[in-house]
């Protein structure tokens, strides 16, 4: 793969690249520790440097809604290094009232949240 | 009058000379990170990493590809259920069903349905499904798109012309890391014996980002 294509944010459709990503399905991986339906928070945390969680879901409680595969450490990739052993990823689900108090009770946000980011939570901690 | 004043637009004078306005031609100055690009662009073919030719070959397939892909695929699934089903379940497997070749793309496609609305985003940067949809318009790149719509979706779609009812939930998905995503629009009522062809051409780019409604 050129690094014309490893650099094009997942558009290249070459077969090199899909060998590419079975080769990376081969690589170390965590272990997932949530499935659907778990109650999760996102760790509060400000770590320097490239980080793919967003500021406005820390320190806040939602449902997996599914596990999205287990990918490299984007927070490693930033800089070049290989970002092993690949990270579970989920679909992390919040209320907006959660996100932000003063919402539409319906309205929901989904977020995609690596593993190393979630801590788990008792059903019985979980107050909104 | 100075004619080369006149075509640099920059003379107020010029404009009341005649009556239309004249935009600033702004092509003279260029970003630090359009600097970096041509400085980084130009290293890599110098060092033979890649040629000129490949990256225009890459810029012109990425060119080639338009919201038409999404909209055959969302054609599809509003005629064949088990397609549908197939398509919500593992995205990628099901667009290349229909000959679209997706690469390593790991799609999630959300479904819109009388009582949910789905909208994407990605706060972070501006991940998009590219394969399906081409290059995402500039307002989906906007701070302001980004910020607000994750904090108040009903007043952002509101401002689209989308009106939600409050009955309808809405679900954001912000696409923070590996996943891409594509709304299965609602298809519309008047649409009862079109062909899958002619159902595409209803599909617009905004409704498959759940920023826009297929009217009715």
């Amino acid at each position: 793969m050129s690094a014309l294509q490893s650099v094009s944010d997942g558009l290249t459709i070459t077969a090199a690249s899909r060998a590419g990503a079975t080769a990376q399905a081969r690589k170390p991986r965590v272990p997932p520790q949530f499935s659907a339906g778990d109650l999760v928070r996102v760790r509060i945390a400000f770590p320097p440097g490239h980080v793919r969680t967003p500021h406005y879901c820390r320190g806040k409680t939602g449902v997996v809604e599914r596990l999205c595969g287990a990918f490299a450490n984007p927070e490693e990739l930033a800089y070049n290094r290989d970002g092993l052993p690949a990270q579970p990823l989920y679909r992390v689900r919040f209320t907006a009232l959660e996100l932000w108090g003063d919402a539409a009770a319906r309205d929901v946000i989904e977020v995609e949240v690596y593993q190393h980011w979630l801590e788990p939570v008792d059903a019985g901690e979980r107050v909104s | 009058m100075n004619s080369d004043v006149n075509l640099a637009g920059s003379n107020p004078a010029g404009e009341a000379a005649h009556d239309h306005s004249h935009f600033r031609d702004d092509e003279e100055s260029v970003s630090y990170y359009r600097t970096m690009e041509i400085a980084v662009r130009e290293l890599l073919i110098e060092k033979a990493v890649f040629t000129l030719a490949e990256a225009r070959e890459q810029i012109e397939a990425m060119d080639a590809r338009t919201p038409a892909r999404g909209a055959q695929v969302v054609a599809r699934a509003w005629t064949d259920d088990a397609y549908r089903e197939r398509l919500l379940a593992e995205g990628a497997g099901a667009c290349e069903e229909l000959g679209l070749e997706v690469g390593p793309l790991k799609l999630v496609v959300v479904e819109n349905t009388p009582g949910t609305h789905n909208v994407i985003v990605c706060t972070l940067c501006s991940c998009y499904p590219r394969v399906l949809l081409g290059l995402p318009p500039d307002w989906y790149k906007s701070r302001e798109y980004r910020s607000r719509v994750v904090r108040e979706p009903r007043r952002v779609l509101a401002e689209f012309g989308t009106a939600v009812p409050d009955d309808v939930a809405i679900r954001v998905h912000d696409s923070t890391a590996d996943m891409r995503y594509l709304v299965l629009p609602m298809r519309p009522a008047n649409t009862l014996g079109m062909n899958e062809t002619q159902l595409a051409a209803r599909v617009t780019r905004d409704a498959m980002i759940g920023t826009a409604i297929i009217d009715r």
